[in-house]
């Protein structure tokens, strides 16, 4: 089978987010940036499926700038077989909608199997761009699994996704695109082999020329959805810290609770 | 791949980045082993990148390498809690081309990396966020590396150890016994940032020059040690850097040093509003010749701060001699390669070169910095304070007539200062200093 | 402006509250002359037509089938896009729930048009142009976001932070059959079924109190001390990624970046040291209470009553405590 594995760069999730000067985005100083933990799931499920079917290709794809070759190569370390950067300063601004058009666009030069997304991006939290590529591609789409069996002799799969208080269980045809949820397995880590191998690994870069996609078509210019601001949430400011022994400390609780909070 | 390397080097700072690009340019297959996020993510220096071996290694580099100003003006000052007085020189000659004086300020955040991306251009392989942890070997020699993670056995024919000051390998391999503290000087920086146009007025500058101070005496409190503060393009870099020795009698952690140093009224307006961007401390291994530790043995050489390459001098130089020691590693790799031979005996070629170079060459010279340093406290601390208050007092403005005042300047320096035995101490500072 | 739809989410015949939220906040974005449309797809679902009336709607599109019974992207992405067009709806709402945050970017792709996901505020500015704002990077910041068409194609709000409509409607709204059916045949991807999982009766994303539990539980039977408190109060029970790792309770409880964002009016951390990750899925939570026996927990930073203790001792006592209002009650 041939998967392909959409992967986004993102701050790591423990860093401080400020707001740059103009309020337009955030300031990179001192960010360190990692492969989006969601698209980590996508990546393993690429991988055991490769080697649980014995054959097959997995094919790491990200738009990005030049910094995002390292989160290519993050893939081919863990065992991905070839990465496309897909990378041109045309795409600076570009909004979700857009970068699913281009995602497509590559997508579309090869015949995918399986295409997986992260649930969501943990930057922008957005959690739309699968979903778009499966309806672009006019694809069968399952969003937020936790379980996945291919049935290769049929060419179909069964996923499962968590909702509200229920698991669905959702048979699809393929090809198919997938949203990978936490719980769907446990990535691995990079083996020093890994690590060195992959400095081999053919990383292609494209431009949007080799996708058949004109400059002025994407970018902030063609931006359906743009950022007016972005700022740092209210602060949350420490409340109180209840003295006392544990009877009091909770009677002092529950009165606080009815009284002031008037939760109950 | 083949799963041997000719040579593995562990840090991708100066002299690991040095010795990568030097052996993969003769087509030797390299591996650099870093722990850092990238090369240079957590690696600082006080400022200043002296650079007629990076012209060796990368020749006409400043067309590329990201360096900020190029140095035209040393000034060093001494300071007491109120007053100043300073040496400054400049030279229109180390303004005129590249490469000026061969002097440059530098941020190693960006040095570093770029250096790296040479050698992995070269063919070297340069594998980021990777700790070694110990050294592999083989009847008795070493022959690779264990690195923290699965699969992380490497072997190698040499194993160049770069990993900077606490030179884990160093001690592993048995060439270097634990630390003794007082070879070591510790260092607090900040990178200020200020606008361009400020830093060249304030510091009377034009276009890419950049000026390097020193500031000694109530600057590092009297401690044995300066303070510094170097010009880059949009940043200052500032810091203190004291012997250990110093930072354990005063009581003081480097931090506060700096910020006291910060405070001081002659600093404190060159750095005004400007934004702290980074802090960072570490170590310098300022022993001096002889604490420069054996430096081969079979299959492992030191190299740069882990072979305690650094002279102690005004100079504060690390990264050239890093850059040199790394470049005649390699050489005489390259030359043991053709031998064949990697024994300790193979290698000894690489103690030749630095001895007959100016890495060992200067730091023999300066050997006696360290110790004179720490046994004559008074040029840190009484002598300048007694210069500041002399001179105050010869520019003191009063009715007095200038034939009292010199008078009692006379005596007060007789009072402070016994004359025979401050010629023996002055001439001691002229021989560690500038004779051999 | 022009007319306003309202995905009306139901499960089991039952509308959802966020549905509800949906279209408070449509009315109240409604100018004169608009009309608040909702959407209401499944089967057995004629009873809830009510709800939406005096929630709101002025006209209800209801498409009722069996193969409809299930959540299908295709089916249901199909059905609202159409009458979407039909009603020349310049903005369609919906809850960022598991079906909202399927549907809305699917039906935003059909139609190609901007999206905003997960808002917790949706405003109309001097100029007559919406502007979202919602959280991003797991909540460390706060996005607000406009389209040059002045409005959105599809905006998904976070459960529990608008409000449904203070007065209930006085008229009726016009019930609208569907009749327009997708092609089921060509439905390419088919739920099979719904295992209701084994947990909390209350949904952690709906509910209005939360009883979370982390390492400092150590081990899975001490969970039973949440469940107690939570039974007390009515809540729903959520854990820490610690406490999920350790196998103590099912990925489905676990609240935090890779777990899920809840916004109750009450969260009771207890034995959850607050890390970076965990506030992003719980700080939006009106009140927060946190039981810690470390005082520099990180989660004191944030909550507005803390006891500094043993919760082996203050949990029991607490739960008593709910028991015995509950019961004067
Ligand atoms: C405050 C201060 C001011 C200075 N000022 C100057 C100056 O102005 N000019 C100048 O020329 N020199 C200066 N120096 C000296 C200079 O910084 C050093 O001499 C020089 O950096 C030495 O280079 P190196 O490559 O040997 O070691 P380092 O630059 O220390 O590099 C060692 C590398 O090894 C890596 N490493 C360590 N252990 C491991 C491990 N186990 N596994 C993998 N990787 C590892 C580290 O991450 C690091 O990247 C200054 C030093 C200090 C502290
Ligand atoms: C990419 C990524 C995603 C993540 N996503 C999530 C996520 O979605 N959700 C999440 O929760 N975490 C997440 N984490 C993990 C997060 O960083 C923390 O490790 C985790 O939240 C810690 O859980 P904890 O508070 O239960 O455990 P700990 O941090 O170990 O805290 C236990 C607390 O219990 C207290 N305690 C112990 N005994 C008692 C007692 N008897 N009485 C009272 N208090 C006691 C201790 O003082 C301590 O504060 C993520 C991490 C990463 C890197
Ligand atoms: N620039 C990008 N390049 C490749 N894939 C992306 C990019 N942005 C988002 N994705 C994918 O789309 C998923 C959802 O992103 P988002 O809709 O932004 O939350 C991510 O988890 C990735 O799998």
């Amino acid at each position: 089978m041939k998967i392909a594995v959409c992967i986004k760069q993102v701050p790591a999730s423990e860093s401080k987010i400020r707001p740059s000067a103009d309020g337009k985005g955030i300031d990179p100083a001192g960010l360190s940036y990692v492969v989006n933990p969601y698209d980590e799931f996508g990546v393993e499920e690429a991988l055991k499926i490769k080697e649980q079917l014995g054959e097959g290709t997995v094919t790491a794809i990200s738009i990005g700038t030049a910094k995002v070759s390292e989160a290519l190569r993050t893939c081919l370390a863990v065992g991905v077989d070839q990465a496309i950067h897909i990378q041109d300063p045309a795409t600076e601004g570009s909004d979700g909608l857009t970068i699913a058009r281009i995602l497509t666009a590559a997508l579309q030069k090869e015949s995918y199997d399986l295409i997986f997304f992260g649930r969501q991006a943990i930057d922008d939290d957005s959690g739309a761009i699968g979903i778009y590529v499966a309806e672009f591609m006019g694809l069968p789409h399952v969003a937020g699994i936790n379980k996945l069996k291919i049935l290769a002799e049929d060419y179909r799969a069964v996923a499962n996704r968590q909702i509200e208080g229920a698991t669905e269980v959702i048979e699809t045809a393929l090809p198919a695109v997938f949203t990978c949820q936490k719980e769907l397995n446990e990535p691995r880590y990079a083996s020093l082999p890994g690590i060195m191998k992959a400095k081999q690994k053919p990383l292609t870069v494209w431009t949007l020329s080799d996708l058949g996609i004109a400059p002025d078509t994407v970018g902030s210019g063609h931006a359906k959805v743009t950022e007016d601001q972005l700022s740092s949430p209210p602060t949350r400011s420490a409340g109180k810290i209840i003295e006392g022994n544990a009877s009091e400390a909770v009677s002092e609780l529950v009165r606080l609770l009815r009284e002031e909070a008037k939760v109950f | 791949m083949s799963d041997k390397f000719d040579v593995i080097i562990v840090g991708a700072g100066p002299s690991g980045s040095a010795a990568a690009l030097t052996l993969a340019k003769a087509g030797l297959s390299v591996v650099v082993f870093e722990r850092g996020e990238y090369p240079g993510a957590k690696n600082m220096f006080g400022g200043v990148l002296y650079t007629p071996i990076l012209n060796r290694l990368v020749p006409n580099f400043w067309e590329e390498a990201p360096i900020e100003r190029h140095i035209t003006k040393r000034r060093f000052g001494l300071l007491s809690e109120g007053s100043e007085a300073a040496f400054e020189y400049r030279c229109e000659d180390f303004n005129t081309s590249p490469p000026y004086n061969q002097s440059f300020s530098a941020l190693r955040a960006q040095f570093d990396p770029w250096l790296a991306k040479k050698a992995e251009e070269a063919g070297a392989m340069i594998i980021p966020e990777t700790v070694v942890d110990d050294l592999i070997w083989k009847d008795g020699k070493v022959c690779g590396v264990k690195a923290r993670r699965e699969g992380g056995e490497v072997e190698a024919d040499v194993v160049i150890a770069a990993d900077g000051v606490n030179s884990f390998l160093a001690k592993k391999s048995g060439l270097r016994k634990a630390f003794t503290w007082n070879v070591l000087a510790v260092a607090a920086k900040e990178v200020i940032a200020l606008p361009r146009e400020t830093i060249e007025d304030r510091f009377s500058l034009e276009g890419d020059e950049g000026v390097a101070m020193e500031f000694f005496g109530d600057a590092v409190a009297g401690m044995v040690g300066a303070g510094f503060i170097y010009t880059n393009k949009e940043t200052l870099s500032v810091g203190v850097a004291c012997t250990i020795n110093a930072f354990i009698d005063k009581k003081i952690v480097p931090n506060d040093l700096l910020e006291r140093f910060k405070a001081h009224p002659s600093i404190r307006r060159l750095i005004r509003k400007g934004e702290t961007l980074e802090y960072s401390g570490h170590m310098i291994p300022e022993g001096g010749y002889n604490q420069v530790p054996e430096i081969i043995t079979d299959g492992l050489v030191l190299v740069g701060d882990a072979a305690h390459l650094v002279n102690a001098s005004f100079y504060h130089e690390g990264t050239n001699l890093a850059m040199a020691s790394g470049l005649y590693a390699a050489e005489t790799i390259i030359e043991a390669k053709e031998k064949g031979d990697f024994s300790q005996k193979g290698l000894q070629g690489y103690r030749t070169k630095l001895e007959e170079s100016f890495v060992l060459k200067d730091i023999k010279k300066y050997r006696l910095v360290e110790s004179w340093a720490n046994k004559n406290p008074k040029f840190f601390k009484e002598y300048p304070d007694l210069a500041l208050d002399l001179l105050k007092d010869y520019f003191t403005i009063s009715e007095k007539p200038k034939e009292t005042i010199q008078k009692e300047l006379t005596k007060k320096f007789r009072s402070k200062i016994k004359l025979l035995r401050t010629m023996v101490e002055l001439n001691q500072f002229r021989k560690t200093f500038f004779s051999s | 402006m022009a007319n306003i739809l309202v995905f009306a989410e139901q499960r089991e015949g039952k509308v959802k509250r966020v549905a509800l939220q949906a279209l408070g906040t449509a009315r109240s974005l409604a100018s004169e002359g608009d009309h608040v449309v909702a959407v209401l797809i499944g089967e057995n679902i004629s009873s809830q037509t009510e709800l939406l009336s005096s929630g709101g709607a002025d006209k209800i599109y209801m498409t009722e089938d069996t193969q409809l019974s299930a959540y299908s992207s295709e089916a249901y992405g199909t059905v609202v896009s159409e009458i979407a067009k039909k009603e020349a709806a310049s903005l369609i709402l919906m809850g960022a729930t598991a079906m909202g945050k399927d549907l809305g970017p699917k039906i935003a792709a059909r139609l190609e048009g901007p999206f905003a996901g997960d808002c917790i505020k949706l405003a109309l500015n001097d100029e007559g142009m919406f502007i979202a704002t919602r959280p991003v990077y797991g909540g460390k910041a706060l996005s607000s976001v406009s389209s040059h068409q002045h409005t959105f194609q599809v905006v998904t709000l976070r459960p529990n932070v608008f409000p449904v409509i203070s007065e209930p409607a006085s008229t009726q709204a016009l019930i609208e059959p569907w009749t327009e059916k997708p092609d089921f045949s060509g439905l390419k991807a088919i739920m099979k079924e719904v295992l209701s999982t084994a947990g909390s009766k209350v949904e952690l994303s709906e509910a209005t109190i939360i009883v979370s539990g982390g390492r400092g539980l150590k081990s899975p039977e001490h969970f039973s001390i949440i469940e107690a408190l939570a039974e007390a109060l009515g809540a729903a029970v959520g854990a820490s990624r610690a406490a999920v790792d350790a196998g103590w309770k099912p990925h489905s409880y676990q609240v935090g970046l890779t777990g899920k964002t809840v916004t109750p009016t009450l969260y009771i951390a207890c034995g959850i040291s607050g890390a970076i990750q965990h506030l992003a899925g719980m700080s939006s939570s009106k009140y927060i209470v946190a039981i810690n026996k470390d005082p520099n927990a990180p989660i004191f930073k944030i909550a507005n009553y803390g006891i500094v203790g043993d919760l082996f001792e203050i949990v029991p006592l607490l739960t008593e405590a709910v028991k015995k209002i509950k019961n004067e009650a």
